[in-house]
């Protein structure tokens, strides 16, 4: 069976821990973000042949963090899916749709 | 000159989750094949007299479908396919969903299912072309033949 | 110096069945960019655990996409099983994989006719989906549902297949083999068909694993990869190739989801032979407390869902990353430096499910 890890990450340390995953030949999964108490709990899913390893990392309701769209350009649509449902600040993403992807009537629905 | 003899369907997938759209599509495939009863599937509304709406209506495809309603030449008859369609179905707690159809367009027709069987849709159609025949008669006799919702 | 011009393509689009909108940037008559917007079905169902318990909750993950409603509903139950410790009684782990294959043949047969309606082989698409009708007969005969079947629940199936129906089942995939054989060889071997697939929306290798491709499309740019050999429901008791191409077209993908067609029958052949006898579910006590991703390959590609309990009967989170979501950037990819008549191929050959995608 194949593995699943979980690595706990600080969200000052993102961008050095993808860029690991980037120069190991792994391939982005998925970015996923759940609310918690008084923040988001997000995971970064890298995927090498049927490994799947995901960075955790919590941040308050006010934090931002970096866009990782320059190591992974695919993450721009998991970084916009993330801000308008969730309304996780992201700076500097690639193709930033500010907040018009889903477009839906109740802004950050999920917040 | 009837257009019951051959009325011409426009489908539109509201927000469904596809299961009715493959089965409308499935109607104009063999086995079911309403092609047989002169039925033609069209993608542009102004050759259209049945619009078939499948999925409840959020506020991104609300212009759509008002559009598309709009462009539809009298007299028309608006078909509302499966459950989320009808009323909102299992989707309709959902933050993003205002409803069914007639939310946003008067509809003839209700089809229920989830998803609507074959048999269902073409029994909803044939309404329709019934129906058709009757606005057709409102409109030759001078009437409206549609009562135009405000919102 | 050519002319740029910005020609929207969506979200009624006759080619598609389903709404998407696309913002083709063009020099005269070639794609230089694409930018999708998204969301016009988008329902917000992720948030719906909020409102229906762990349990109901099988009826929505069925209803995010009607093509694979089938394997939704298993992924998210097989990810609380894991949460929960649940093992599966094994005819169950069979009977999911038989209707799994049965999935696959009919989201597969349903891609190639929109792919021959897309190239405006009319009678090809209508042969593609008169095949599909006698999957979907096979569906309503042990599921009692043609498209959205609510078989699974936590801990199992609800319903069982006898004997009996198996071997019907296996008797008309048998037949169904002829018959595909002679479709592929349109598919495949049709000149006119040819030109308008080969050579036609080059993906290459690098390309398909930076961009984070899954499923048959980044199989026909010869990446190895199916989430079938993890290993769940059955697949680890049976076997099968993982099939692939190195060219990376729209043929390529054609080719590899055709073969797919006679490796599905050949599992559930398998299948059928190897079913055991037990129960079919086992009783679920307790709530689900802790968090688990779950893979699951869907015709369209490899499906990720993440469950997180807290020990209440409302899950804290499902999220789901559907195939398309991770097929999108492939997409765009493929549609740069493209003729714009090619553009509705090029959109079919990822076998796009937006409702999967917005959810």
């Amino acid at each position: 069976m194949a593995e699943n890890i979980i690595i706990p990450i600080s969200p000052d340390s993102l961008l050095e821990e993808v860029l690991k995953m980037k120069n190991s030949e792994c391939r982005l999964v998925q970015i996923c973000s759940t609310r918690t108490q008084d923040g988001y709990e997000l995971s970064y899913s890298f995927g090498k042949d049927y490994d799947l390893y995901n960075l955790r990392f919590t941040i308050g309701e006010d934090a931002q963090i970096p866009s990782i769209t320059n190591i992974y350009p695919t993450a721009f649509l998991y970084e916009n899916e993330i801000h308008d449902l969730f309304g996780v600040q992201i700076k500097m993403i690639s193709v930033d749709y500010q907040g018009t992807l889903y477009r839906t009537d109740k802004k950050t629905p999920f917040k | 000159m009837n257009i019951s003899k051959s009325p011409w369907l426009l489908h539109y997938d509201g927000s469904s989750c596809n299961g009715c759209d493959i089965e409308v599509l499935a109607c104009t495939t063999p086995v079911y094949d309403v092609e047989r009863f002169g039925v033609v599937n069209t993608g542009n509304p102004k050759h259209a007299d049945i619009f078939l709406i499948t999925g409840g209506i959020n506020s991104q495809n609300r212009e759509v479908v008002k559009q598309l309603y709009s462009q539809m030449p009298d007299p028309k008859v608006v078909v509302a396919v499966g459950i989320c369609a009808c009323d909102g179905g299992i989707f309709k707690e959902c933050y993003n969903i205002l409803g069914g159809v007639d939310t946003v367009i008067p509809v003839d027709i209700y089809v229920p299912g989830c998803a609507a069987k074959p048999e269902s849709i073409i029994d909803g159609v044939v309404k329709a072309v019934a129906l058709l025949d009757k606005k057709r008669a409102a409109m030759k006799a001078g009437k409206a033949p549609v009562a135009q919702k405000e919102d | 110096m050519s002319k740029r011009s910005i020609v929207p393509f969506g979200p009624h689009h006759p080619v598609l069945p389903e709404p998407i909108h696309l913002d083709l940037v063009l020099e005269d008559e070639k794609v230089v960019e694409a930018v999708p917007s998204i969301g016009f079905i988008h329902r917000g169902l992720e948030k719906l655990v909020e409102k229906k318990d762990f349990n109901e909750y099988v009826y929505v993950a069925e209803r995010i996409c009607g093509i694979c409603s089938f394997m939704h509903g298993m992924g998210y139950c097989e990810s609380v099983e894991h949460v929960m410790g649940v093992e599966v009684p094994p005819r169950a782990k069979y009977l999911r994989t038989i209707w799994c294959e049965m999935s696959r043949l009919h989201s597969h047969l349903l891609w190639l006719g929109l792919l021959a309606d897309a190239f405006g082989f009319e009678s090809l698409f209508m042969q593609s989906w008169r095949m599909r009708e006698k999957i979907l007969d096979m569906f309503e005969t042990s599921t009692g549902g043609r498209v959205i079947f609510s078989v699974n629940k936590i801990g199992g199936v609800m319903k069982d297949m006898d004997a009996d129906m198996l071997k019907e089942f296996v008797k008309i995939l048998n037949g169904m083999e002829k018959d595909l054989r002679e479709l592929s060889r349109t598919f495949l071997e049709n000149k006119a068909v040819n030109s308008r697939l080969q050579g036609v929306g080059l993906l290459t290798k690098q390309q398909a694993h930076d961009l984070g491709a899954v499923g048959p499309f980044m199989r026909a740019s010869g990446i190895v990869r199916d989430t079938r050999r993890m290993g769940y429901a059955a697949y680890s008791d049976l076997e099968f190739e993982t099939i692939t191409s190195d060219v990376g077209d729209c043929y390529a993908r054609t080719d590899v989801r055709i073969k797919e067609l006679f490796q599905s029958i050949d599992i559930i052949r398998q299948a059928v032979e190897k079913i055991p006898d037990s129960e079919i579910a086992v009783p679920v006590k307790g709530f689900p407390d802790g968090e688990y991703f779950m893979r699951v390959e869907q015709p369209r590609g490899e499906a990720v869902y993440y469950v997180k309990g807290n020990g209440t009967k409302f899950l804290d989170r499902v999220r789901v990353r559907t195939p398309t979501f991770a097929n999108l950037p492939g997409m765009l990819e493929t549609l740069k430096g493209a003729q714009l008549a090619d553009v509705p191929i090029l959109i079919l050959t990822i076998d796009p499910c937006i409702s999967c995608t917005e959810r």
